[in-house]
């Protein structure tokens, strides 16, 4: 990582606007052979529009892209990766219907006698695949492979060509430690061979880990360039959200953890489905905030999905106030008063196309039937309630969600359950892809609920937020519940029983 | 994980069950009919279906896409009428070919821009496609018009001797020569692969740089001229144009393509699929037909009890297959 | 949702207008024997059934699916109605052969909605197999035949007045209700949450089965009625032609009037200016005298220039806008 090279990227002045949001405003950027750069910012700072940007999804409404010195223009991202830059997204962007070799190889295939040469495709990916030590059959199915070596296979993908720019945007939300530690040797190794890589994730551990420079967006503006070295986590984060750290210092202090011992609000006896989660005995009391932790694939949120009746156990029965409680699906759990926040907010959780106001009473309407709409007034009650309890913006109720941000969709997602008056509210990585504020927010209203009487069971694949929130902590390793920490433990301890050290027998269950 | 496991031979189980299937309907017509079971009537099952394999074929296409095409029924109405009427204008018959081929590529070439271009759903760009080329052909006349052309005559009854006595059609090297074309394209071309991959993600397909909108126009190109080789091969065959030939052929197509074990939301499913779905079709008309006592409803209903069944199990496999990933995860 | 339905609005104003130019006594209404006649009202107690079925399809689009079985649907409803009727002049023997042909048609919706919620099969290829099937069940039933009726109370409901059709009343009885259900309830806003998130509604606890198991139902009892419309109108059923193509002008008459075929937000208002869009074409056609089968023509061309004035790309292009890439 050289500044006495020029710049492979140049980004100038970039400014692009849609439909009434102003995404990226005069942001400067540049990336330099051989470095790691991590772009960082709140969601809806303008990440991801910058990225789409450089790789051709979007063109800029004024400002230029110079590549190596020569302004470029890409109207594809074809056009982008032909001239060596390649993109791995958050989400798998590849098409799980075909094989292994044609997700790598598709569109710079070897050809024979005109028409695609499928063995030297399949021994080409195995080479690929080799260097980045996945070690799967080129000519299996995408499908058939769970997501996170879906995820090894799109960045096998992207380095298959000989790439000058690599874009990672938020590649390891869906890899589990060691598959990182796998990344990022293999950052480094084509960082080493000269590679730019543009490096964006929402955990902080990792871009200190990794990145050698960063560049802090928000609100759509550049606020600076920085070598990781001179910007510590402090400046870094007031950098990105722009104000003054109290929000998150209340939430440390409030982290006081006590005991609770009110009676069992929710148990569960051996609860557990094949194939998802082996069979666990768990016990919620009211006030408490019991936090999941685990890898990716542990069966975090399997296990919530038991408990909310959205997938139905085949071991094991539910109890609830001292009576067994048979779930049939989620009704049953919503009228006994569980409430669930599902991970995967835009396919599982929020209604898009509705207004604000429509996604709030969703569940509450549910509940009701068609047949009783919740009256006008009650509504408006409700909305403006929560619209200002949880700092939703725009604070208008006829915005649709689909317009928000991810935090304040997340925020609509959760008022809609709070209007519901849960007894238990199950979060599944309520905090996943939002801002810091927004983040911070969440955690003060998980305490203060608990602290008010309501369960929470929460989800976390931060480990540090876990260990800082819950009052006792249930541990997951490879589908089973393999432990219980008390809410005093350091994340140190949580990492050893998952890193699979030796499960002390009073624990193994 | 090894090979072994990763393999899915499930994706071909649909393919392989519509070949059971075939089997098992001529299989039952050969023991009940006398005479069922010759290489003729094998042979007459690709005489009177050449059509719509070649239909079929760029059905294919299209619903891997992830596409539906509505027009292609029309089209063939088109068709037949255009050469028919060209012929009775007495143009000659490479041009009336030509014509009728360039008419059918153009307009799958247009529903094919509009939905691109203008993220108009498939289904009702070719409904209204399906509309224009029935109301062309009314344009063109309301009658019927018969085929008087002596080329064009010779060349529909003609025969060509296979060994052991069974004849066939130039219809059938046609339609036969279009399955190989399109598993070549399919299998063999980047274009072929892009086609599934669209049909399998379009996003993704798009971010992998792949031609997204050369797949999109262009399976509907492939379709308008499939349908418009159709037409012909139906000209040949009936020897004259109407606007009311071939009505409702488009959910003929449509049913041999699922038959065939391409899944309706793209991305899965194979050429010899649909031609296997083709002749599970024709076989059982065939049936109805040596039945005699069987009024023709009853095809109807068979078909659709046979989509049914089709439908029932790839919608198992679907579910077996997410089964069987949440387990891998 | 005003700008919505604007220019299916529009549209439907310029076929009247030229209507108006083509035959000047378009507009003209005449009261005989307290039956209203006119060619305003030919173009409502035509598109009756179309708007039926319309109806139907909207709600059933809502919730991110398609009835394509509704022709067939109303070709068995005409066909048991009829075949029940035989040569009875009955009104009893009429109204059980109705109400038994709505129960069995019911019946049928069950079906749809049990692939569609029950299997979850994809909506377009579950209705293919009745679409396919049921035309043959008609049949089974006529025996092939077209069944001739001869029956006062049976002819009321296609061909009947009170003032106004019959027919006419039936749909638009039908569209009042089905928007006083889903506006004054929470019918509209939960069958939007099921068309645009299934699973997300699933998991609000949003009875979504039920819901879409509803529409389809629903659907094809709309359907059943356009089919006693439709023989009722001429005293037969005839299991080839009756409603046949129906469900393809349902379809437009619901995309022309705004609703999406991916689901969620619709308009039954802009489903009412669809139907009678597409009804006032057919007339247009008939009364400038160009061969009936030309129809078709005009409708692609109609159907293309509606789907394209509403398609924010196609605006964006004309407009040269930039539009967000989405």
């Amino acid at each position: 990582m050289t500044e006495s090279s020029p710049p492979i990227v140049e980004m100038r002045g970039i400014s692009l606007a849609f439909p009434g949001v102003k995404a990226l405003q005069d942001v400067d950027f540049r990336l330099f052979p051989g470095e790691v750069h991590a772009l960082m910012g709140e969601n809806g700072a303008g990440k991801s529009t910058l990225i789409k940007t450089l790789t051709g999804v979007h063109t800029p409404d004024s400002g230029s892209v110079l590549l190596a010195g020569e302004s470029v223009a890409f109207s594809s991202p074809g056009q982008a990766q032909q001239a060596g830059i390649s993109t791995v997204y958050q989400e798998v962007n590849l098409c799980a219907n075909l094989t292994v070799a044609e997700n790598i190889l598709l569109g710079r295939e070897p050809r024979k006698f005109g028409g695609i040469d499928f063995p030297a495709m399949r021994a080409r990916a195995a080479e690929v695949l080799a260097r980045i030590g996945v070690h799967i059959d080129p000519a299996s199915v995408l499908e058939t492979h769970p997501i996170a070596v879906q995820q090894l296979v799109a960045i096998a993908r992207a380095i298959a060509v000989d790439c000058r720019v690599l874009v990672l945007d938020e590649p390891t939300s869906s890899l589990d430690a060691g598959e990182v530690a796998e990344l990022f040797r293999i950052m480094r190794v084509l960082r080493d061979e000269g590679v730019a890589i543009l490096f964006v994730s929402h955990f902080l551990d990792q871009v200190y880990e990794i990145a050698d420079r960063m560049t802090v967006l928000r609100n759509g503006t550049l606020v600076g360039e920085h070598l990781t070295k001179d910007l510590d986590r402090r400046a870094l984060i007031s950098a990105m959200i722009g104000r003054e750290l109290g929000a998150l210092e209340a939430i440390e202090d409030a982290s006081e953890r006590h005991s609770v011992s009110g009676p069992v609000l929710v148990r569960a006896e051996g609860l557990g489905r094949r194939g998802a989660i082996a069979p666990f005995d768990l016990d919620i009391r009211a006030g408490e905030v019991v936090g999941l932790a685990g890898l990716l694939g542990s069966g975090r949120t399997e296990l919530a999905r038991l408990l909310f009746g959205a997938d139905k156990a085949d071991s094991g029965r539910l109890i609830v106030d001292g009576t067994p409680l048979h779930l049939r699906g989620p009704r049953s759990a919503i009228a006994a008063g569980i409430a669930f926040c599902s991970e995967d907010r835009k396919g599982e959780g929020l209604v898009a196309d509705l207004s604000i106001r429509d996604n709030l009473v969703l569940a509450m309407q549910a509940a009701r039937g068609w047949s009783r709409p919740v009256p006008r007034k009650l509504k408006d009650q409700l909305v403006e309630k929560y619209l200002a309890a949880l700092d939703i913006r725009p604070a208008n109720p006829d915005a649709l969600v689909r317009t928000l941000s991810g935090g304040n969709q997340q925020k609509v997602l959760l008022a809609r359950w709070l209007v519901t008056e849960p007894r238990l509210l199950i979060l599944d990585e309520p905090t996943r892809g939002i801002d810091i504020g927004a983040k911070a927010q969440i955690q003060q209203l998980v305490t203060t609920l608990a602290a008010e009487g309501t369960a929470v069971l929460f989800i976390s694949a931060e480990m540090e937020e876990v260990v800082r929130i819950a009052d006792r902590i249930v541990v997951l390793r490879d589908r089973h519940k393999i432990a219980e920490l008390d809410g005093g433990s350091t994340i140190d301890q949580v990492v050893e029983l998952i890193a699979g050290d030796p499960v002390p027998e009073e624990v193994a269950s | 994980m090894t090979a072994l496991t990763t393999r899915l031979p499930s994706r071909f189980l649909p393919v392989l069950a519509t070949v059971v299937l075939f089997a098992l309907t001529f299989g039952v017509g050969s023991v009940r009919y006398e005479g069922f079971a010759s290489g003729q009537v094998i042979a007459n099952l690709f005489i009177d279906n050449a059509f719509l394999i070649v239909l079929a074929v760029g059905m294919t296409f299209v619903i891997l896409s992830g596409g539906i095409d509505l027009s292609v029924g029309s089209v063939v109405a088109l068709s037949t009428m255009v050469t028919a009427a060209g012929l009775r204008a007495g143009w000659p018959v490479p041009l009336v070919i030509i014509a009728v081929l360039v008419i059918g590529s153009t307009l799958g070439l247009l529903m094919g821009l509009v939905i691109h271009k203008f993220d108009i759903q498939p289904f009702i760009v070719t409904l209204a496609g399906m509309f224009l080329a029935r109301g062309l052909c009314f344009l063109i006349s309301v009658e019927s018009v018969s085929i008087k052309d002596t080329t064009f005559r010779s060349v529909a009854t003609a025969v060509i001797e296979l060994p052991g006595g069974v004849t066939i059609t130039y219809n059938v090297v046609i339609a036969v020569l279009v399955v190989l074309a399109a598993l070549y394209v399919l299998h063999r071309t980047r274009f072929g692969r892009a086609t599934y991959a669209v049909g399998g993600n379009e996003q993704s397909a798009l971010l992998m740089g792949l031609p997204t909108a050369r797949v999109k126009v262009g399976v509907y190109v492939i379709s308008g001229f499939c349908s418009a080789l159709a037409g012909l091969l139906f000209s040949l065959y009936m020897l004259s144009g109407y606007g009311l030939h071939a009505v409702g052929m488009e959910l003929d197509a449509i049913a041999a393509v699922v038959i065939g074990g391409t899944l309706l939301a793209g991305g899965v499913g194979y050429v010899l699929g649909s031609l296997t779905g083709v002749l599970v079709l024709g076989t059982i008309q065939t049936l109805i037909s040596f039945q005699g006592t069987l009024s023709s409803w009853w095809t109807k209903i068979v078909i659709g009890a046979l989509l049914l069944v089709f439908i029932a199990v790839q919608r198992g496999m679907i579910r077996g297959r997410r089964r069987q990933g949440a387990v891998a995860a | 949702m005003k700008n919505r339905l604007l220019w299916p609005g529009i549209a439907l104003v310029a076929l009247l207008l030229l209507n108006l130019v083509v035959t000047p006594s378009f507009f003209a209404l005449r009261i005989q024997d307290g039956h209203l006649y006119g060619g305003l009202v030919d173009v409502l107690k035509n598109g009756a059934p179309t708007l039926l079925i319309a109806i139907g399809m909207t709600l059933v689009i809502a919730t991110r699916g398609i009835d394509l079985s509704v022709g067939a649907v109303a070709a068995i409803a005409a066909a048991v109605t009829c075949v029940h009727i035989g040569t009875s002049p009955d009104i009893g023997t009429a109204l059980v052969g109705m109400a038994i042909a709505l129960v069995l048609c019911a019946a049928l919706g069950l079906w749809n909605g049990f692939l569609v919620a029950g299997l979850g099969i994809q909506p377009i290829i579950a209705t293919l197999v009745l679409m396919t099937a049921g035309r043959g069940i008609a049949m089974l039933v006529t025996e092939g035949q077209i069944i001739t009726v001869n029956n006062d109370a049976y002819r009321q409901v296609g061909a009947g007045f009170v003032v106004l059709p019959i027919s006419i009343l039936i749909s638009l009885a039908v569209l009042g209700l089905v928007a006083l259900a889903t506006r004054k309830t929470a019918l509209g806003m939960l069958i939007e949450a099921v068309g645009v998130n299934p699973e997300a509604s699933r998991l609000a606890g949003v009875r979504a089965r039920t819901i879409i198991w509803t529409v389809y139902v629903f659907a094809a009892v709309c359907a059943g009625i356009a089919g006693l419309m439709i023989s009722s109108n001429v005293s037969a059923a005839d299991a080839n032609s009756n409603g046949l193509w129906i469900e393809m002008d349902a379809i437009l008459a619901v995309v022309i009037g705004g609703t999406s075929l991916a689901g969620g937000r619709y308009s039954l208002a802009g489903t009412l200016l669809g139907a009678m869009i597409i009804q006032t074409l057919t007339t247009t056609v008939y009364t400038i005298g160009v061969a009936t089968e030309v129809t078709l023509v005009f409708k692609a061309v109609v159907v293309i220039t509606v789907c394209l004035i509403q398609s924010p790309k196609a605006r964006a292009a004309l407009s040269f806008r930039k539009v967000a890439v989405s």
